[in-house]
């Protein structure tokens, strides 16, 4: 063995023993090529989910039914944007800029949640979103609070402190339509159908059929699997819909003896095709993204050549 | 790796205070073009809820920082001096206001 294949080996044994006794792992520590990759992808689909689930909601801004609704979804959308950038600064200690991410993005090189590739198409939707999809990244969240590597768990943990109000926020939209008129009942139900099967599939496939998982587990990138993830969601969520009157779309629930949920089976081909580009928003979401990137792209020309200026004064 | 022309400024790391008296705390970064703006995308990205009223922005590279090599020796001086500790200490039964 060589002098260097030994050095290696010492490394991965630090690493190894550091995740094995809770260490975080910090940007500057050594680790090995595949956990950096496993992170910058995972870290960054994480923070374009962000900014793209903007859009969505950012939907009804000007159609929200009252001032105090307006009030609330901006704070919300504006929360969203701030964790896109809590997650693409985690993501930058890995060594990649965030130029490059955005392009990335922009290139359909990287993915986002798709979840947010479905239309709102009314203000039921508003809430569901806030229920349901907000409820989902939660319980995906709080476990990632223990995530192994330093930044992206503190990102978490800020992160999971701003999005119970997320959650509540939605909820509260789908009990006032249930306390209201017959339409707005259907309206909520409705909405509840729609973005069910979508937030289930949130938290990826079957561990069974989820190949990554494995060493993302070893790792302690991942804490829980997608299943077990999944499982946790559906079992607090369905008492929610059942309290305000809410009938969740499975024929095939089933209430098990330890008071946990069996759920019928996922539609996986919806899953990849909405993945893989083909579902009903995929090319207005990134379109809109580059739009809107594009349009600024002559404010950061502008930032940057007065900094190039302000720099060059202060030589003098 | 880099294919792109776009720019988003230079790194800054953000750090807040809680309460006035309090100790400043690494809260996180920001890209920004010079320090003016620094200061407002730390404010709109860390201070959306009471988290602080001071704010300090510093340049990332402005930073220096232990190197990963040189950490194991560097603070190594500090664990044999136990001494430094009050709890190194013995005192006789009954002594009070120690």
């Amino acid at each position: 063995m060589t002098v260097q294949a030994v050095i290696e080996q010492e490394k991965l044994a630090q690493f190894e023993a550091k995740i094995e006794n809770e260490i975080k792992i910090e940007p500057n520590d050594w680790m090995p090529e595949d956990y950096r990759k496993h992170l910058i992808r995972q870290i960054s689909q994480h923070a374009h989910s962000e900014v793209i689930g903007m859009q969505p909601e950012g939907n009804w801004i000007t159609r929200a039914p009252s001032l105090r609704s307006k009030k609330i979804l901006l704070a919300k959308i504006q929360d969203e944007g701030g964790h896109g950038l809590y997650l693409y600064a985690a993501a930058e200690t890995l060594g990649v800029s965030r130029e490059q991410f955005i392009s990335w993005l922009h290139e359909g090189k990287a993915k986002y949640a798709s979840v947010f590739n479905y239309p709102t198409l009314n203000w039921a939707d508003i809430g569901a979103i806030g229920w349901l999809v907000d409820g989902a990244a939660i319980t995906n969240q709080v476990s990632l609070q223990r995530t192994s590597y330093g930044p992206y768990s503190r990102a978490m943990v800020r992160i999971c402190k701003e999005e119970s109000f997320h959650q509540r926020q939605g909820y509260e939209i789908m009990w006032r339509m249930m306390e209201g008129t017959k339409d707005q009942q259907r309206m909520a139900q409705d909405a509840l159908n729609r973005w069910w099967w979508p937030s289930l599939m949130m938290f990826g496939p079957h561990d069974t059929d989820s190949p990554r998982s494995e060493k993302a587990i070893q790792w302690k990138i991942k804490r829980e699997s997608n299943d077990r993830l999944r499982e946790k969601f559906i079992n607090k969520t369905i008492p929610q819909a059942e309290l305000i009157g809410l009938k969740v779309p499975d024929p095939e629930l089933r209430l098990n003896e330890d008071g946990t949920y069996q759920h019928g089976d996922i539609n996986w081909d919806e899953f990849y095709a909405v993945i893989n580009g083909n579902g009903p928003c995929n090319k207005q979401r990134l379109q809109h993204h580059i739009k809107a990137h594009q349009d600024g792209a002559w404010v950061r020309e502008t930032a940057a050549i007065h900094q190039q200026k302000m720099n060059n004064h202060g030589k003098h | 790796m880099e294919s792109t022309n776009d720019q988003q400024g230079e790194l800054y790391e953000v750090f807040i205070q809680s309460k006035p008296g309090q100790s400043f705390k690494h809260a996180g970064s920001v890209h920004a073009f010079d320090k003016n703006m620094a200061l407002q995308n730390a404010r709109d990205t860390y201070t959306r809820r009471n988290e602080g009223t001071g704010i300090w922005v510093v340049p990332s590279k402005e930073i220096t920082a232990l190197s990963l090599e040189e950490q194991a020796y560097f603070v190594e001086p500090s664990t044999d001096k136990i001494y430094r500790h009050p709890t190194f200490y013995n005192l006789p039964e009954g002594v009070k206001n120690m």
